[in-house]
C-alpha cells in the first residue's frame, strides 16, 4: 500500500491506517491523522525533508520517515478545492 | 459574545478562585494569560521536572483570581512526568497548586476541530468548563462563522468570543469564569461506546476494591488508553495495585477483541464527535487556510528562495545580537559600571568593604547585567518570528541538517543564538517540546563558540600568531585561527551530542510533527511580553546566583591577606589625582609600580593564588603554569575574567591595556629562563578556553531551565574534562611540531 511519503506535491490521498502503536503514531493520531481522512500533501521543505501535508484545514509538517507510517489511498482526482 | 448551555444550580463559591488555562500550542493562550493578569506573573518550575509554572492574579468585582497557565499541549495523554503534571494540576492533585474552580480552553476559532481533541479529553475532569474562541477578529477577516449557541449547548459548556492579540472580549472572558466559578459541573455523558465504558467502569471497580483508591472518570479513561502511561506507573506502586498493568492489558485485549483496537479506538472517537458535533454549527468558507498564508509560504519555503531567506534572516538576528548589542553592553561596562564604582569610591574610604563592594558586587552584578542587551535582542527577534509564524518554517526548514547532529529543526535557532551567548540561547530552547531534544540541546549550547571568548580569543592570537597572510592578504593565519577556535566547539558538539542522547537520553527518534500556523502580523503586545517575561527570569533568578559566585571569587582573590598597605597607596594616588610637579609624577609613578607588584603579590599569597601553585602539577601537562592556572579558576564566573586575572598577577593591575598585557606575558618565563609562553601554549590555553564551561551564568541558566542542579554540574564536569583533553592534545602535539 502506498504512504504519504510516496505521493507528490499537490496530491491528496484518504488516510487508511497509521502503522505502529507507540507515541509517534499515537501523536500523529492526536494531530488528526484518523482513518478515512483526506490529507493533502502542500510541499517538501528546501532540502526535501520534512513534508508539509494539509489535514482537518490546518498545515502540519512531519518528516518522510513519519509519513511513512501513514498509510494512504491515493484519490481518484486532484483536489483543486485546497491547492488555489 | 457569550453563549451557555442549560445551567445546573449555583453552588455558591467563596471570593477567591483559582482557574487554570489550557490549550494547545499556536492559540494565543499566553497573549490571553497575560491580557487577563496583566505582566507580573510568578514563574517558576514545578518540583522535580522542567515544567515551568506560570501563575498570575488579577481581580474583578467579586475578588481576587488566580490564573494557572498550563503548557501549551495538544493531548493530555500523558507518557512522560511532564505530562502528567498538567493532569495532576487539573485534577487538582499538584500539591503546590490549589484546586481549580473552572478550566478555560483556549482554542485557535481558525482551527477548530484540532483544537477540540483536547476540550474532549478535558470534559471528563468534572469541572466547569469555559470554552474561549480565540482569534475570532482572524475567524471574521476569513468568512468563519459559528452558531454560537447551537455550539454551546452540543458541547455543554459555556463559549465566548475573544481576540486576546487587540484586547478585545476579555472582560466577557472574565465574567464568564465568575459565573461558572458559582456554579457546579454537569455530568458529562461519556463519548465513548458501551464497551469502553464497562471497561473504564471495570478499572474504577477494581482499584477501589483492590486499594480503596477512586478513580475519577477522566483517569479511569486514560489508564486505558495510555500503555506505559505515567499515571499507570504511579498507581502501581500502591499496595494492591501491582498487578494494574496486566489489568489493563487483559482490558485492552478484550476491546482489541470486540474490534475497538487500542490507540485509534480514542482518536478515531474523539475526531468523529467532534465533527458530528461540529457538523451544521460552523460553517468555513471553501478555502480556509488562507491563500495569502499560502502564497508566502510558497516562497518561504521555496527550494531555492527558501534557503536564502532563511539565511538573510538568521543573518540579521545574529548581527543585531553581536553588533546590535555591542553598544549596549560597552555603556554598561565602561560608563554604568565606572559611574557606579565611582560613586562607591567617593564614599568609602580604601578598604576590605569597598574593594567587595566595587570588585565583588559592582563588578559581579556587571556580568550579568552585561548579557541583558543580548537577551532583550534576542527574545525581541523570537518574539516577532514566533509571533509572525515563521518560527516554525525555521524548523521545517533546517530540521534535515539537524538531523545529521542527532537534533531537530527546533534546535537550530537555540544552537545559533548560542554562538553569541549561550544564556540567551539556552533559555530559546522551551520552543523545542521534546524533552530529549531540548535537554541535549541545552548541554551543548555551552560549546558553541561564544562572544564572550573572543577576548580571550584576540588577546592570545594577536600575541603569538604570525601574521602570515596568503593570496595576497585575502586569508591571514591570525584570522584562520580565530575561525578555527569558532569551529572547534561546533565540531566536538556532533559527537557529544550523539553521546549524551545514545547514553543520557535513549529512547525512539522523537518525532517532528509540527504545526505550521498560518502567518499573520506580529502583535507589539506580545512580542514586548516575550521580551519581559524572559529578562525578568533571568535578572531574579539567575542573577542572584551569580551574584553569589561573584562574592565568593572576590572573596578567594582577596583573603587570606594584609591588604593595609595596598589601601595607603590607593589612598595617596586617589589624594594626587592631578600631580602637579615633577616631584609628584615621578611619586606617583613609582607608587603606581609599587601598587602594581603589591596587588600581583596579594594575588600570589590569595586562596586563589594557593589554589593556583597547588593545581600546577595538574596544569603542567599543558604547558601552563601557576599564573595561567589561577587565572582559569578565578575566571570561572566568565571567561573574559581570565584576562583582568592574568592582568593583576602580572602586575599590571587591574585595568591593563592588552597591549601592555600582550609584552608581559611574552617575556613571561619559566625559572630556568624558558618562555612561558609559547604558540602551543597559547593555542592549548584558547583550546581550553573553547571548550571548558567557564561561565557562572551559563551553568545558572542550565539550573534553571532543567529544574535541577544536577545538569549544570554535569555540564561542568564534561565541559572541563573536554577542554582539558583538548588542551593537552593540543599542547603536546603543537610543541612537538612547533614548539
Amino acid at each position: 500500500m502506498p504512504s504519504l511519503a510516496d505521493i507528490s506535491a499537490g496530491q491528496s490521498a484518504t488516510i487508511v491506517e497509521i502503522l505502529g502503536e507507540d507515541s509517534i503514531a499515537i501523536r500523529l493520531m492526536e494531530m488528526g491523522l484518523t482513518e478515512g481522512e483526506t490529507i493533502l500533501f502542500v510541499g517538501s521543505a528546501p532540502l526535501g525533508d520534512p513534508i508539509e501535508v494539509s489535514i482537518r484545514g490546518y498545515r502540519l509538517s512531519l518528516r518522510r520517515a513519519e509519513a511513512q507510517r501513514v498509510q494512504i489511498q491515493l484519490s481518484p482526482a486532484p483536489s483543486v478545492s485546497d491547492s488555489n | 459574545m457569550d453563549s451557555r448551555p442549560p445551567s445546573p444550580a449555583p453552588v455558591g463559591k467563596s471570593a477567591g478562585i483559582t482557574i487554570a488555562l489550557v490549550g494547545n500550542p499556536n492559540t494565543g493562550k499566553s497573549t490571553l494569560f497575560s491580557a487577563l493578569c496583566g505582566v507580573p506573573a510568578r514563574i517558576g518550575n514545578y518540583p522535580g521536572v522542567t515544567v515551568e509554572k506560570k501563575i498570575g492574579r488579577y481581580r474583578d468585582e467579586s475578588g481576587a483570581v488566580t490564573v494557572v497557565d498550563l503548557p501549551g499541549t495538544y493531548s493530555l495523554a500523558a507518557r512522560t512526568l511532564d505530562e502528567k503534571v498538567s493532569v495532576d494540576v487539573l485534577l487538582g492533585r499538584q500539591a503546590d497548586v490549589p484546586s481549580l474552580e473552572v478550566i478555560v480552553v483556549v482554542v485557535d476559532v481558525t482551527n477548530l476541530e484540532r483544537n477540540l481533541y483536547l476540550f474532549t479529553q478535558l470534559r471528563q475532569l468534572g469541572k466547569p468548563t469555559l470554552l474561549v474562541l480565540n482569534m475570532w477578529d482572524r475567524a471574521t477577516a476569513t468568512g468563519i462563522k459559528v452558531d454560537l449557541q447551537a455550539l454551546s449547548e452540543r458541547l455543554g459548556t459555556r463559549v465566548v468570543t475573544a481576540s486576546a492579540s487587540r484586547k478585545q472580549g476579555i472582560g466577557g472572558v472574565k465574567q464568564a469564569i465568575r459565573e461558572l466559578s458559582a456554579l457546579a459541573a454537569a455530568e458529562k455523558q461519556s463519548i465513548f461506546s458501551a464497551e469502553v465504558q464497562a471497561e473504564t467502569a471495570a478499572i474504577q471497580q477494581w482499584t477501589e476494591q483492590q486499594a480503596g483508591v477512586v478513580l475519577a472518570p477522566f483517569l479511569a479513561e486514560r489508564l486505558l488508553f495510555d500503555r506505559d502511561g505515567a499515571h499507570a506507573q504511579e498507581l502501581q506502586r500502591k499496595p494492591g495495585l501491582t498487578d494494574l498493568s496486566n489489568q489493563l492489558q487483559a482490558s485492552r485485549q478484550r476491546l482489541a477483541d470486540a474490534g475497538q483496537k487500542i490507540p485509534a479506538l480514542e482518536t478515531a472517537t474523539r475526531y468523529s464527535w467532534i465533527r458530528s458535533q461540529l457538523d451544521g454549527v460552523v460553517h468555513r468558507p471553501a478555502e480556509t487556510h488562507g491563500s495569502t498564508s499560502d502564497s508566502i509560504d510558497r516562497v518561504m519555503t521555496h527550494r531555492v528562495w527558501g534557503l536564502i531567506i532563511f539565511a538573510a534572516i538568521m543573518f540579521v538576528v545574529f548581527q543585531a545580537i553581536t553588533w546590535g548589542t555591542g553598544w549596549a553592553m560597552d555603556r554598561i561596562n565602561d560608563d554604568v559600571m565606572p559611574a557606579i564604582a565611582g560613586v562607591v569610591e567617593s564614599v568609602l574610604p580604601p578598604g576590605t568593604l569597598r574593594s567587595l563592594l566595587n570588585d565583588g558586587i559592582v563588578a559581579g552584578v556587571g556580568s550579568v547585567l552585561v548579557f541583558l542587551p543580548q537577551i532583550l535582542m534576542l527574545f525581541f527577534f523570537i518574539g516577532l518570528l514566533e509571533d509572525c509564524g515563521y518560527m516554525a518554517r525555521a524548523a521545517f526548514v533546517m530540521d534535515k541538517l539537524m538531523t545529521k547532529l542527532g537534533l531537530s529543526g527546533k534546535s537550530f535557532l537555540p544552537l545559533m543564538s548560542s554562538f553569541a551567548c549561550a544564556v540567551p540561547g539556552i533559555m530559546a530552547t522551551r520552543v523545542i517540546e521534546n524533552r530529549r531534544d531540548r535537554m541535549v540541546t541545552i548541554l551543548v549550547a555551552p560549546l558553541m563558540s561564544c562572544s564572550a571568548r573572543l577576548p580571550v580569543y584576540i588577546l592570545l592570537i594577536y600575541a603569538f600568531v604570525p601574521q602570515i597572510t596568503w593570496l595576497g592578504g585575502w586569508i591571514g593565519l591570525q584570522g584562520l585561527v580565530l575561525f578555527l577556535m569558532h569551529i572547534v566547539g561546533l565540531v566536538v558538539a556532533v559527537p557529544v551530542a550523539w553521546l549524551l542522547k545514545r547514553f543520557f537520553f535513549p529512547g525512539d527518534v522523537p518525532p517532528f510533527v509540527m504545526e505550521l500556523p498560518s502567518y499573520k502580523m506580529p502583535s507589539p503586545g506580545v512580542v514586548f511580553f516575550r521580551v519581559w517575561e524572559r529578562a525578568e527570569a533571568f535578572i531574579t533568578r539567575a542573577g542572584t546566583l551569580i551574584f553569589c559566585t561573584s562574592i565568593l571569587v572576590w572573596a578567594a582573590g582577596y583573603f587570606p591577606g594584609d591588604h593595609t598597605r595596598q589601601h595607603e597607596i590607593d589612598q595617596r594616588l586617589e589624594a594626587m589625582s592631578e600631580p602637579a610637579s615633577e616631584a609628584e609624577v615621578a611619586e606617583y609613578a613609582s607608587l603606581l609600580e609599587e601598587q602594581r607588584s603589591l596587588s600581583g603579590r596579594l594575588i600570589e599569597g590569595s586562596a586563589l593564588g594557593i589554589a593556583g601553585k597547588a593545581i600546577e602539577p595538574v596544569v603542567r601537562p599543558l604547558g601552563w603554569d601557576w599564573k595561567i592556572g589561577v587565572g582559569v579558576i578565578a575566571s570561572f564566573p566568565a571567561r573574559e575574567v581570565i584576562i583582568a586575572t592574568l592582568g593583576t598577577i602580572y602586575s599590571l593591575g587591574g585595568d591593563s591595556e592588552e597591549a601592555s598585557l600582550q609584552s608581559a606575558i611574552r617575556e613571561s618565563k619559566w625559572p630556568d629562563g624558558r618562555p612561558v609562553f609559547t604558540i602551543s601554549v597559547a593555542l592549548s590555553i584558547m583550546v581550553f578556553f573553547a571548550l571548558c564551561a567557564q561561565c557562572a551564568a551559563t551553568l545558572m541558566v542550565i539550573k534553571r531551565e532543567t529544574n535541577s542542579w544536577r545538569w549544570p554540574a554535569f555540564t561542568f564536569a564534561y565541559m572541563t574534562l573536554l577542554a582539558y583533553v583538548g588542551a593537552l592534545l593540543t599542547y603536546q602535539v603543537g610543541s612537538r611540531l612547533i614548539g
